[in-house]
């Protein structure tokens, strides 16, 4: 993303801060996100980064979790494929992913609110832009209906 | 091991609506092999559903419990008190857990969260296929070890039809044709001269085609009392 | 004489038979029977009634089966276990024979999913070889499956389909001797497009001694189109048209002249070959063609029994 671009991102509800929980790869995404703070560059601070050992770790119950207990989106980054640590474990967790956003779908929450990424530990503005990219889709989105509901 | 699949979400969300404490029960056996009805499973319908109740503002407790076999009341009692607690349970046994918790605790709501669908094997992970019809009269002996009654779509006993093609079933060219896998391994072993033999019509009575089934072993019983009198079961039949 | 009907005399006698096939109409439309069965009326020793063929419900055979007789004609009574278990087998088949029906063609049938009605349950609690012995047996040994007697026996003359092309086709000849081993009297085979790979069939066939057991009659179907049969070979299983006979179609100026010109050399063909009794002309929903294709092939008029 251009330096235009991001400013050219909607402000689309100020008031809404969305809840993301990113499920990040030891070995990649991670690393990624520190490499983003380092090159201080800036991503929003909505994203709250749980390092799992590989993205294989994933589990569609702990997706589900995340959500059940507020997240309003949830961001799965894993190696880019063909470079898992543990072989296919990232391959896995794509398989994982699209199996809950079917669950999201069916359950009217909205696959949407879940992504995967693929990115390398070098990749510090990639992770950046995702970031901001997830950010403003959940703010488009707005706020979970899990707290704003009952 | 026997197999089965959940249910769609929206079917059984509507079958819980009315219930005020929904008890999401699995069984860590076959059904949890095949990645249906096991603890895990639990925790991921339950937890769907809680997110769908909040969604759509509906209020509703979704409990979570399973146990080693939901077909045996010893593991079924040790939740006795969760049971006897919720308004309904949600079954993600196969067909014959709902039925126990029936079977011993008259005044519960049982209802069914998964779909039974067969008895078979994993071929890889995530692929399933039948291999079993629980017909009460295996043939295996004279079918190499591969079972005519299911393996074929229409259960011949003297296959394969004229739908064969390169091995595979006129149903579907994704179903193996079970008489040329049966042909097959027979001609491997040299015993191909037993499809000369016509097999008899089968006497389908063992099957469920004579009734509910029961297996009674007095060897194994430890309660004296007559098979009819044992507390709890129900005697089929019964005018 | 085992059942004493014409297909059986005709066979008995030597002459090379021809039997058709009419398909039974998607309703209670007798005019419709009695409209087809004029154009096999001295064109065919006998006429199949197909049972709820491709498992789309269709009039029964055994309506179909009198209607026709009512008109003069043989029939050759289908029936697929599909359908029916041992009991209602059992039952129809004395219906049938009380009736007046001499020709029964055993089936497994087409499964269910191909049809119109794909929910359905289906029976297949015998199988064609086992129907084919409980109808021997029923008429020469006077009992029922259960080994009951039976006091007025059914009379039927009992037919059988192979077909040489499906696999393995190592097995399809011991598969004919075992049919033969049930207790069958004449063979109808699926239809033939593929003259090489029959031929080697009977060749087989002939050296088991098969031929000398049973009367075979090779089935016959024309084609509408190169499109037509482009499209049996992608949905029919059980059926390879080589692509020659497609190539041959494609070129011709008038396909469906074509189609009936192969059906006539096919045909010319079979009766050639040692141990072909006869031939059955399947002309689905084509059936006004038969008088044509039955004339051109030297096979009029018919024996009278």
């Amino acid at each position: 993303m251009t330096e235009a671009q991001e400013k050219n991102i909607p402000d689309v509800s100020s008031d809404f801060e969305p809840k993301i929980v990113a499920f990040c790869c030891h070995y990649c995404s991670y690393a990624a996100a520190d490499l983003a703070g380092s090159m201080r560059l800036d991503y929003p601070t909505n994203i709250k980064i749980l390092k799992i050992p590989c993205t294989g770790k994933v589990d569609v119950l702990y997706l589900l979790r995340a959500f059940e207990d507020g997240a309003d989106g949830v961001i799965v980054a894993g190696c880019e494929e063909g470079t898992c640590h543990f072989i296919n474990g990232n391959i896995k967790a794509k398989k994982k992913v699209k199996y809950t956003k079917k669950i999201l779908d069916d359950i009217g929450l909205g696959g949407d609110r879940l992504e995967m990424y693929n990115l390398s530990a070098a990749m510090g503005q990639k992770f950046a832009d995702l970031a901001k990219e997830m950010t403003e889709r959940i703010k488009k989105l707005g706020p979970s209906p899990v707290n704003s509901g009952a | 091991m026997i197999v089965g699949e959940q249910k769609p979400i929206e079917e059984i969300s509507k079958m819980i609506a009315e219930y005020k404490t929904v008890l999401v029960m699995g069984c860590n056996t076959c059904i949890a092999v095949c990645h249906a009805g096991g603890e895990k499973e639990v925790g991921i319908l339950a937890s769907a559903l809680r997110i769908k109740n909040k969604v759509e503002g509906r209020e509703q407790n979704i409990e979570e419990a399973s146990m080693e076999r939901q077909c045996e009341r010893e593991f079924v009692d040790e939740l006795a008190d969760k049971i006897k607690e919720a308004d309904c349970v949600l079954s993600l046994a196969c067909g014959v857990g709902p039925q126990t918790i029936v079977e011993f605790y008259p005044d519960t709501i049982v209802l069914p969260g998964i779909n039974t669908t067969f008895y078979g094997m994993p071929k890889e992970q995530g692929f399933f296929v039948e291999f079993c019809g629980g017909c009460g009269n295996c043939v295996l002996d004279m079918t190499a070890g591969i079972c005519p009654i299911v393996r074929c779509s229409k259960s011949m006993l003297n296959g394969p039809c004229g739908g064969s093609q390169e091995g595979r079933c006129e149903v579907n060219k994704d179903i193996d044709c079970g008489w040329q896998l049966i042909h097959d391994r027979l001609k491997a072993q040299g015993k191909l001269d037993f499809m000369d033999e016509i097999l008899p019509p089968k006497d389908w009575s063992p099957a469920r085609h004579g009734g509910p089934r029961k297996m009674v072993r007095e060897d194994l019983k430890i309660d004296e009392k007559p098979e009819d009198e044992i507390e709890g079961i129900t005697k089929e039949g019964e005018k | 004489m085992k059942a004493g009907s014409n297909l059986e005399k005709v066979l008995e006698a030597g002459k090379f038979a021809v039997t058709s096939e009419l398909g039974p109409p998607k309703s209670a439309d007798a005019e419709n029977i009695k409209k087809k069965a004029q154009y096999m009326k001295g064109n065919a020793d006998a006429v199949n009634l197909t049972d709820n063929q491709t498992s789309i419900v269709r009039l029964s055979s055994i309506a179909a089966a009198q209607l026709i007789m009512n008109e003069g004609l043989e029939p050759v009574m289908q029936m697929v276990v599909r359908d029916r278990n041992r009991i209602a087998l059992q039952s129809d088949i004395l219906g049938a024979s009380a009736l007046g029906i001499k020709n029964m063609l055993c089936l497994s049938g087409d499964h269910q999913t191909f049809g119109n009605h794909p929910q359905a349950k289906n029976v297949f609690d015998i199988d064609s070889m086992q129907l084919i012995q409980m109808v021997k047996n029923m008429r020469d040994e006077k009992k029922f499956l259960n080994g009951d007697e039976i006091k007025v026996e059914p009379r039927m003359f009992i037919g059988a389909a192979v077909n040489p092309f499906a696999d393995p086709f190592d097995y399809r000849v011991k598969r004919l001797a075992k049919k033969i081993k049930a207790g069958c009297d004449f063979i109808q085979t699926q239809v033939i497009y593929d003259m090489e790979k029959f031929e080697k069939f009977m060749a087989e066939a002939r050296k088991e001694g098969l031929t000398e057991q049973v009367y075979i009659l090779g089935g016959i179907t024309p084609l509408k189109s190169a499109k037509a049969a482009k499209a049996i070979n992608k949905f029919v299983s059980g059926i390879t048209i080589p692509q020659a006979i497609i190539d041959r179609m494609a070129k011709a100026e008038d396909q469906k002249a074509e189609g009936i010109n192969q059906a006539v050399e096919t045909i010319e063909h079979l009766k050639t070959i040692e141990g072909i009794k006869g031939v059955h002309v399947m002309a689905i929903a084509w059936e006004s063609k038969v008088p044509e294709i039955v004339d051109r092939a030297g096979l009029l008029p018919r024996p009278k029994m």
